[in-house]
This record gives C-alpha cells, structure tokens and sequence, in this order.
C-alpha cells in the first residue's frame, strides 16, 4: 500500500508558498533516521555473517604468513594449499563426510515418516486413543530423566554405542515437530477430504498416502529441514556415544582437530611411520583447520534459500494453535 | 470382561491409526520413558553389573538422599545454578529487547529488498553448529593470532590471555548468545508487527502523531502480548542450558569453569569425565523438577493472561 501524502506534521512545511521539493512517504522513517536505521541493522548483519567470511578468507591463506601476521581478513599472501592437503590426506575427512552424510539423509527420513504418521494420527478427530498419545508425546516436551539415565538406556538397554545408530535414533522424533505437524494436518487437511476418499473405498493409510501427503508438502519441508539441520549439526551425541573414529561425524571431527590436528591424519592411508611424521611437519595445521569450518558450512550455506522460506513458516505453524 | 470385549473393539476400529502411531509410540517409550524410572540412581550407590541395565538397578544399594547431600555441599553445587540462572536471565532479558528492537526497525525501513538482505544476514548464525560458532570466536579470541590481540597491540595496549582470565568470559558468551540468537528471534516480533492493521497508523497520521509517537503508542503496545508470553515461556526454560554455548565456545577449558560450568555441562562431566554417576543423576533430575514445576507454572500464568497462547 502507498500512501503519499503532501500532510507534514511539521508546521513551516504546510506554508503554502513555501517551495516542494518532493513528496515524501509519510509512512517512512525521516531521511536521518532511515540512514541510522539502515546503519545499525545493516552493521549487525555483517557482524553476523563476518566470522564466516573471515575463516573462508583464513583457509586461503598461506600458512606462512599466518603463522607471521596472525589472523587477517587481507593476507600477505594466498594460498590454496589448505585444501589441496585436505584433499590428498583427508581419509578422515571424506569418512566424517560420508558419516554425516549418511546420519542426515537416513535420520531425516525416519524422522519424516515417523513424526509425519504419528502426527496425522493424532490429529484426526475420529481417533479414539487421541487424547493418550498426544499426552504421550508432549509430556515428553516438559519432562525427561535427564542425561544420565538416557545415556545409560541408549548404551545398556539398547547397546547402541559405537554404532550409527547411536548418531540417528536418540534425535529422530522431537515432541516439537509432532506438535507442528499436528497443526498443519488439523488446519490444512479437513476431515472432509478424509471423508470422501474412504466413501471412494480407500483405507486409512491409501487415503494418507495419496490424499494427504501430496497436500502436506510445505509442513514436511519444514519439519524435514529442521531435522536435516539438525543431524548435520550435531555432534553431541557422538560426544556420548562414539569412541571410534571410523564413525565420527564431521562436526565432532572439527571438535577433535580443535586440539589435535594430527587426527586427521591418523586414519589417513599414507604409508609408513616415516611418511607420517613428514606429512605431521609439513602439516598446514591452521588452515587446514579453517578450511574443514568451511568445507562443513558450505552446505549450510546452499540449502540457506530453503532455511529460511521453510524455517519462517514452521515457525508461524508452531505459532498457530487451534 | 465386558469393560476389556468393549475396549478390543475400539482396538479393532482404530487398528489403522493405532499402526501408524506405533513407531512413534516405541521411539517415545524407548528414548524418553524408559530413562524417567531410570532416574531412580539418583537414589541408589550405582554400581554396573555384567547382567544388564535392570541387574545394575536392582543390584546398587538405596542410600535415600545421599547423592543429593553430596552434591549440595560442594562448591559446585552453587555455582552451577547461579551461572544457569543468571546467564539465562540475561539472556531472556536482553535477548528480548534487542529482538524487539531489530523487529522494529526492520519494519520500518522503507527499502523492503535491503531489509530482505539484512535478514537473509541476521538468520545465518541461528544454522551454524557451536562447533564452528568455536572456531569462528577464537578466530578473534586467539591469544597469539587473534583479532583482538592484534588490536590491543596495535593500540600499544597489552595483549589479554582470553581463555585463561574469567573475567570477560560473562561478556563474551553473552555477546556470542546473542550474536546467534536475535536475527532469529526477531522473526516471531516482525510477524505481529507486519499483523496489526494498518489504519491505527493512518489515523495517528492524520492526528499528526510523529513517528515515535506512533511507535510508542502503536506498535509496542500491539506487540506486547506477544513480548510478554514469549519472556514467561522463555523464563519456564530459566533452569536449562545451552550445552553448546557453555561447553564449545570456551572451548572446554578448565581455568574457566568457575564461571562457564552450568548444570548440562556439570552434569556431563560427571557422566563423561569424573564418573560421578550418582551425583551427576542427581544434579539432572534436580533440574528436571525444577524445570517441570516452572514450565507448569509459568504456563498457569500464560494460561491466566490468554488462554490461547498457553502451551496446554
């Protein structure tokens, strides 16, 4: 909507014979304020994206002149040599990869056909045992034993340490993305249209499968990047549960490099001891670090225009309570 | 007999739906009820037995409150919920005020496409794991390459020794906390300011209300409900913390623990590092109960004020 207007709160300005020089939206900001405005949110958005741009800028650098200048956003010099070692001695690295690779990709889709089947469930009205599950699942949202008692279920009970298993299943259903898609399966999808496929003769599940779930798009992307995101960001459950460096995620191998740099050539399928201890010298060890921050943001970084569209509305979802 | 014929029969009519929640229904059991009694080795001397879980809780000795005892009587036990508290506090207060505040002034620049882009910038901290969040804060806080130290010197000033002087660390993970959180938090505050309807603008307008006028007369007053429910809920959660921020960010250091350990991370160590299981189940389901009982009762309060937003 614009409005333009030639009203001006300010008085000298509604003095007929004084000169116009242009109409100005009185919906806006005075011209100073717009200016501070567009300053301090414009410099709150760089300082949020300055620290990634700033370790992109670091793993180019020649480590040389890293280890003279310290961390600089204009290096004395470039270099790529970073990620050509990675490249040549990353055994550990592409094994992270695939791991989390793999936990993202698995864990998302059991979390989608777990989360999306519980979630219609309950929000159909017709269900009986509605009102039980629904409680079963959001108690679990305002109480829990605690760290303890879960690690000691997922390592005894269930003997999952050291397993993939141990990075998907203890993440895999969240009470909160249940609640979300309660939500947009209540609004978005009416008993109605439940209604008329089982008058076509269809079963409950043929009528989710083909009536619902194609409707139900946007709610699982939403729900589906929440928890895509989610696996390629963790790394505290292989801070619990994974001792073998065969099944390290990528985030949890950044944790270890952090201090020991030299991880990531311990799996490394280099030759000999005395190979080793040369490739441990020649070692580019700071902006090899800097380069496997960006290496594992970069995806992040591509799938952001979908983040945010999807992230917004789950939100908005979440927000909405019948 | 005819209570259990009846109940087969709803069983039976409901079977389709009864599958679908059925992987769900294992999962919660598994990984969110089966843990609560386990809980109970906060009252027993835990000790692991070869035969399983279930030996190991049957074979360890109640000692009643004992781990409880232990736990309050060390310094720890202090520290923990003070760090957890205030940290929080501070981040509910100022994490609510300058979320309010870019809302704002997001709505109110004029250029919509920059303020699109200012956005899509403000959202990117909220995706990074606090493992890279880690890299990215020593990045500056490095005591011999880091930004900060080389501006300190540069000013001829002495360079600081960040991750061994606690005296920053309250600063510096709430600025990071913050950094992370507010371009994402201010979403919930744009949408109820993008909602209220625009002629109460016009018609302060007309009236010749200034822009801080209508502001302060329009658009807080209209957000306010919002503000309040968001900062009662936020305060159920005072008793949680951010494993990540307090664990990653200073980069697990002991020297820093007087004024980074909270409850999550005092009770992985005791899990992880010390093996203190009793005292450490102990510290979790302390927490667990307070956060219960505060969540049920900032909800009761939420419940009082609009009855829509409240959580059950």
């Amino acid at each position: 909507m614009e409005h333009r207007t030639v009203i001006d709160s300010h008085p000298s300005l509604n003095n007929p014979r004084a000169p116009r020089k242009k109409l100005r939206n009185i919906h806006h900001l005075s011209p100073f304020w717009n200016a501070m405005a567009h300053i301090g949110i414009g410099l709150f958005s760089l300082a949020c994206v300055y620290p990634f741009l700033f370790v992109v800028v670091l793993s180019f650098t020649d480590e040389q002149s890293l280890a003279k200048n310290g961390y600089k956003i204009i290096p004395e010099q470039w270099s790529v040599e970073a990620y050509t070692y990675l490249f040549r001695t990353g055994n550990q690295l592409l094994r992270s990869y695939g791991v989390t690779l793999f936990i993202t990709v698995v864990g998302t889709l059991l979390t989608l056909v777990i989360v999306s089947l519980y979630a219609y469930a309950i929000s159909r009205s017709y269900f009986h045992f509605r009102g039980f599950f629904s409680f079963v699942a959001f108690f679990t949202m305002l109480f829990g034993g605690g760290l303890v008692p879960s690690y000691i279920v997922v390592t005894q009970v269930l003997h999952l340490k050291d397993t993939m298993w141990a990075l998907i299943l203890p993440m895999c259903v969240s009470a909160f993305s249940i609640l979300i898609m309660r939500t947009f399966f209540k609004t978005m999808v009416p008993d109605a249209i439940i209604e008329s496929g089982k008058i076509d003769g269809a079963g409950e599940f043929r009528v989710f499968l083909y009536l619902v779930l194609p409707i139900s798009l946007p709610g699982l992307a939403t729900i589906g990047l929440f928890a895509a995101l989610g696996y390629w960001n963790d790394w505290f459950n292989a801070l619990l549960y994974i001792d073998d460096a065969r099944l390290l995620p990528l985030q949890s191998l950044l944790m270890k490099v952090e201090t020991n740099i030299q991880f990531i050539l311990q799996n490394a399928g280099v030759g000999g001891a005395a190979d080793r201890t040369d490739m441990v010298r020649t070692l580019p060890a700071e902006t090899t670090r800097m380069a496997m921050v960006v290496l594992a943001t970069v995806p992040i970084i591509f799938a952001y225009p979908f983040f945010q569209r999807y992230f917004v509305q789950g939100l908005t979802i979440g927000a909405v309570k019948e | 007999m005819k209570g259990l014929l009846r109940w087969l029969k709803l069983v039976g009519r409901n079977k389709a739906l009864l599958l679908m929640v059925l992987p769900g229904f294992v999962w919660f059991l598994l990984f969110c009820y089966l843990p609560m009694p386990g809980a109970l080795i906060a009252f027993k001397d835990y000790q692991f037995s070869r035969d399983g879980f279930l030996a190991s809780m049957i074979e360890s000795k109640w000692v009643g409150f004992k781990n409880f005892e232990y736990l309050f009587k060390t310094e720890d036990a202090y520290l923990i919920v003070r760090n957890t508290l205030l940290y929080n506090a501070a981040f509910i207060i100022l994490g609510t005020l300058f979320a309010v505040l870019v809302a704002i002034v997001i709505s109110e620049i004029a250029n919509k496409k920059l303020a699109k882009i200012y956005q899509t910038g403000m959202f990117l901290p909220h995706f990074l794991s606090w493992v890279i969040v880690s890299y990215f804060v020593f990045s500056f806080l490095s005591v011999d390459k880091g930004v900060l130290n080389q501006f300190l010197t540069w000013i001829g000033a002495d360079p600081e020794f960040w991750y061994t002087e606690t005296k920053f660390w309250p600063y510096i993970l709430i600025i990071v906390n913050l950094w992370k959180g507010v371009g994402y938090g201010s979403v919930i505050y744009l949408a109820a300011i993008v909602g209220i309807d625009k002629s109460y603008f016009e018609a302060a307008m007309i009236d010749g209300a200034s822009k801080w006028q209508q502001i302060r007369n329009i658009t807080i007053p209209m957000i306010t409900p919002i503000i309040v429910i968001m900062f009662i809920l936020a305060v159920g959660g005072i008793f949680r913390a951010d494993f990540g921020l307090f664990y990653q960010v200073p980069r697990d250091t002991g020297a820093l623990y007087s004024v980074t350990n909270v409850i999550d991370t005092f009770v992985y160590r005791g899990l992880k590092v010390t093996g203190n299981i009793g005292m450490s189940t102990a510290a979790g389901l302390y927490q667990s109960v307070v956060g219960f009982i505060l969540v049920l009762v900032t909800n009761f309060i939420v419940r009082k004020i609009n009855k829509e937003q409240a959580l059950f």
